[in-house]
């Protein structure tokens, strides 16, 4: 019975959904923000990248955990 | 042209093929193990592995600088290397706590010398420092040598140039504030050395694929540079707001808001380091995982194997564009959020 290499792949698993939410979520926003102002769009774009790469980061302190207890 | 790709793309995937069943009339023997090949690549080692052709491995020997109880030693680590080799007392231990590592027994018991040996990562870092040195000391003879202010370098100091003052304007000018040029060098040099070795990471041949900002050694002292940054050059108004904050007095009479404030202080350093070692270690080990696959595959047959195969190439390279794309946003993050928290901690 390994429940610690079944656990650390399901925590896997659930931080990809959290990480794929959260970025899904920025992206829907960008996505309106630049269809309301279309001039705007490489700043927008700028910013939508680096909240991913925060958020990102945030997940993989999970994933990280995910691989000791692999 | 559009057709000519589309059969180039063909004949490669087809050229694949044959390739996948020759793998798999290696080594049959053998339990394959993707969780150890990939630990192996990414681990750190006391020489540099390049190849194994027909069971003889090619490796490149670093030095292992150590001081035992019998005094400094210094020696090629092909000599402590091989299956149960020993050189004055020391060895590299196979099992247990110090798994991997020189150690050697004292009194009966197993210990760890005092080891400050050029590994794999650390050769990896002084190779990027080398290329960050050598880079941006050319580019500023172009400069030395002109005197006009408005003096527009071209070739290699303009590309760099180009690259500095993109920083400089949407990172630390605008985060750091007003003394910005005080810290401008520390955070310039993050962001290379983090890009610079990041790319590294990604060549997989030779004085590339040192798994160098996937260490989270590396990304620890890192973290602690932005420390020591943010704290030494601290305003008084800074350390006031982290303990005695401008909060009603309940919240700050139990200590409670300044020991969460103390406890920030380490969280963001942290942070920073996790962020930097997950980000770099995942990709790594996605694309060695995927190049796992093939040889997972192997004895599946000819059509399966080979179809796999096809996959996982494409999968392996569509990995590494966007590892690309990583290895810049995570030296990019690394230096905006420092400047950030440098910027935290300066007179408004």
């Amino acid at each position: 019975m390994e429940f610690a290499k079944m656990a650390a792949a399901i925590g896997a698993a659930l931080c990809v959904f959290g990480a794929a939410w959260g970025i899904g979520k920025i992206g829907k926003s960008a996505m309106e923000a630049i269809a309301r102002q279309p001039e705007s769009a490489g700043n927008i774009r700028t910013s939508m990248i680096i909240v991913a790469a925060l958020v990102e980061g945030v997940s993989l302190f999970a994933v990280v955990v995910c691989l000791m207890a692999l | 042209m559009d057709k000519m790709l589309r059969y180039m793309l063909v004949a490669a995937l087809l050229m694949v093929a044959p390739l996948a069943a020759s793998a798999s009339g290696h080594g049959d023997g053998e339990d394959f193990s993707p969780k150890e090949l990939v630990m192996e690549h990414l681990a750190d080692s006391y020489e540099w592995h390049i190849t194994t052709i027909k069971d003889r491995d090619i490796v490149v020997p670093l030095p292992v600088i150590v001081r035992s109880s019998t005094g400094w030693h210094l020696f090629s680590s092909d000599k402590i290397c091989h299956e149960g080799a020993t050189y004055e007392g020391m060895y590299i231990a196979h099992e247990g706590k110090f798994k991997d590592k020189i150690v050697e027994d004292v009194d009966g018991v197993q210990k760890r010398p005092l080891d400050i040996s050029l590994t794999k990562t650390a050769c990896g870092a002084i190779l990027s420092l080398l290329i960050v040195m050598i880079l941006f000391l050319v580019a500023a003879r172009a400069y030395k040598k002109r005197d006009e202010v408005d003096y527009c370098p071209k070739g290699l100091a303009g590309l760099l140039e180009w690259l500095i003052d993109s920083i400089m304007n949407s990172v630390i000018k605008p985060c750091v504030g007003p003394n910005y040029r005080k810290f401008a060098p520390y955070l310039l040099t993050a962001f290379f050395f983090i890009f610079v070795t990041n790319l590294l990471g990604l060549i997989p041949i030779f004085p590339g694929g040192a798994n160098v900002t996937g260490n989270i050694s590396i990304t620890l002292f890192m973290a602690v540079a932005t420390m020591i940054a943010v704290n030494c050059f601290g305003s008084k108004h800074y350390y006031k707001d982290i303990f005695w904050p401008d909060v009603p007095i309940f919240l700050k009479a139990i200590p409670l808001m300044p020991i969460i404030e103390i406890i920030g202080i380490f969280t963001k350093p942290f942070a920073l380091m996790m962020r930097l070692f997950a980000n770099i270690f995942a990709g790594h080990s996605i694309i060695l995982s995927l190049c796992c696959m093939i040889f997972l595959t192997a004895h599946l047959g000819a059509a399966m194997s080979g179809s796999m195969t096809a996959v996982a190439l494409l999968f392996m390279i569509f990995m590494n564009c966007l590892e690309l794309l990583v290895a810049f946003l995570q030296a990019y993050v690394f230096t905006m959020l420092s400047a950030v928290f440098i910027g935290l901690a300066q007179e408004h």
